[in-house]
């Protein structure tokens, strides 16, 4: 039976499973509204390393060490691993899981990687191309500040439309063996241009993108937004969170009802300063791994829509005045009764 | 997407996205800016008292607000104080600092030539060759307007 679904979607006939997941955050992470959900918070952004560089590798290397571990399996039992991060040439990826030996696949879909990783790691399951597969991100506040705007010591005000990096990684082992959680479907997002171009407002930038995949999500699976428990969306913050409100309604779903953006979610915005909320791919990552799925294991949520978006620019497309496109992955979670 | 509909979007994003108060950013860009300059006439003002002349004074004022700067942005204080006085705090030669200080200490790891050397005015570049360009300029006009 095909599981082509749509114009964009597929729903898995033979669901895989998430029978593992792990997170590590940093300080700040743990100091927010999620803090004691968090597997592991660090004492320090630099976990015990020299560079920031560094201090996100070893961040991914523990959480997809831990998530092993938390699936009871052995590196060796892993087919695949999708990967990404969001620094040059995905480096956090690449020295991060050095030493795992396992055949790996390097991502980039900016802070969207979460959703593209989990939905590849889904197909590759479904399709019976591996039994375990392991799908990790990352983001840290102070490598991504480096390489996309001032040194950290710089001062500058930040615009009130700014986000802030989540230093944290979330690790999931995808599988064919049974759990309590599966993946039924995923919709696949499209680069989406509304010709944003102030990379200081990256909710407004892509708003549209987790827009036109949860509108193509529900049109496929002919849903309604009640039935899902929650559409999560990654990194929108508050206004993005509005805007996708707003334009969801012009296509005639309201989902303010439904609607939970991690970014809004993993930040305090009054007491911890961050302004427009939390973004990353650590922070869909570690929001889902730390609290979402906890959420459906216990049984508080029955289906969700996680979302997470990116932003697709770099300091050269910016500085040659390109606007800033956006793209979002949705992926179906549901409990297994 | 049609232009008039990024454009109407672009619109609508602009009058929803809050934006710092105007007025009360420059009253607290007058407070950093008047505090910092106080204390640059207080270090003239005791050098001369010391019988050194404007000049020799004036280098010492430079001196002292680039290294408190610099050691300010070590302890990360420096950020805190531009992110309540804006300008106040960046204007003055102490922002020029801070903006030579910070890459120097971000990019050490990178090494002494391709990280501090490469990128120590990442930031400051384009105000030091700028500045520069137009000082020159200006010093040609002067000297043609002074021969006239």
């Amino acid at each position: 039976m095909s599981n082509i679904l749509g114009k964009q979607s597929l729903k898995f006939e033979v669901p895989p499973y998430i029978i593992g997941t792990a997170n590590i955050v940093g300080k700040k992470e743990g100091e927010g509204p999620l803090g004691k959900l968090f597997d592991v918070v660090g004492e320090d952004d630099l976990f015990g390393e020299e560079t920031w560089e560094e201090a996100e590798s070893s961040m991914q290397n523990k959480a997809a060490s831990w998530a092993i571990d938390n699936a009871k399996l052995t590196k060796d039992q892993i087919r695949y691993i999708f990967a990404g991060d969001l620094l040059g040439q995905t480096i956090a990826t690449s020295f991060g899981l050095l030493n795992f030996n396992v055949p790996l696949f390097g991502l980039y879909g900016a802070c969207s990687t979460a959703g593209e990783s989990l939905s590849l790691a889904a197909m590759t399951v479904a399709a019976g191309y591996a039994e375990n597969v392991l799908a990790v991100t990352s983001s840290h506040f102070a490598s991504a500040e480096k390489q996309f705007r001032y040194p950290l010591e710089y001062g500058n005000q930040r615009p009130l439309a700014a986000s802030w990096t989540v230093t944290g990684s979330g690790a999931f082992i995808v599988s064919s063996k049974q759990g309590k959680i599966k993946i039924s479907g995923i919709t696949t997002g499209k680069i989406i241009d509304y010709g944003i171009k102030d990379s200081m407002n990256m909710g407004a930038a892509m708003a549209p993108a987790a827009c036109d995949t949860i509108y193509q999500n529900l049109m496929d699976f002919s849903f309604q937004p009640e039935d899902y428990d929650k559409i999560v969306t990654g990194d929108l913050g508050y206004i993005g969170s509005d805007i996708l409100i707003d334009l969801l309604k012009e296509k005639g779903f309201d989902i303010s009802i439904q609607h939970m953006d991690c970014g809004k979610k993993i930040f305090d915005q009054k007491t911890q300063d961050t302004h427009a909320g939390g973004s990353g791919c650590g922070c869909s990552a570690a929001t889902l791994s730390a609290y979402l799925l906890k959420e459906i294991e216990m049984g508080n949520l029955k289906r969700i829509l996680f979302v997470p978006t990116g932003a697709l620019l770099s300091t050269v497309s910016f500085n040659e005045g390109q606007s800033v496109p956006g793209i979002a992955h949705g992926v179906i979670i549901e409990r297994c009764e | 997407m049609d232009e008039a509909k990024k454009k109407q979007y672009n619109q609508y994003v602009n009058e929803i996205t809050p934006k710092h108060n105007l007025v009360l950013n420059m009253v607290k860009a007058f407070i950093t800016g008047g505090i910092i300059c106080t204390i640059g006439q207080a270090i003239i003002n005791f050098c001369m008292a010391h019988n050194m002349d404007e000049q020799t004074s004036g280098s010492w004022t430079t001196l002292l607000l680039i290294f408190a700067s610099v050691v300010l942005t070590g302890f990360n204080i420096f950020p805190q104080i531009a992110k309540f006085g804006g300008a106040g705090a960046l204007v003055p030669i102490t922002g020029f600092a801070n903006s030579v200080a910070s890459p120097a200490i971000e990019f050490k790891k990178e090494g002494q030539v391709f990280g501090i050397g490469c990128k120590i005015f990442t930031i400051a570049g384009p105000v030091i060759l700028y500045g520069i360009c137009t000082s020159s300029l200006l010093g040609f006009v002067y000297y043609i307007i002074s021969r006239l």
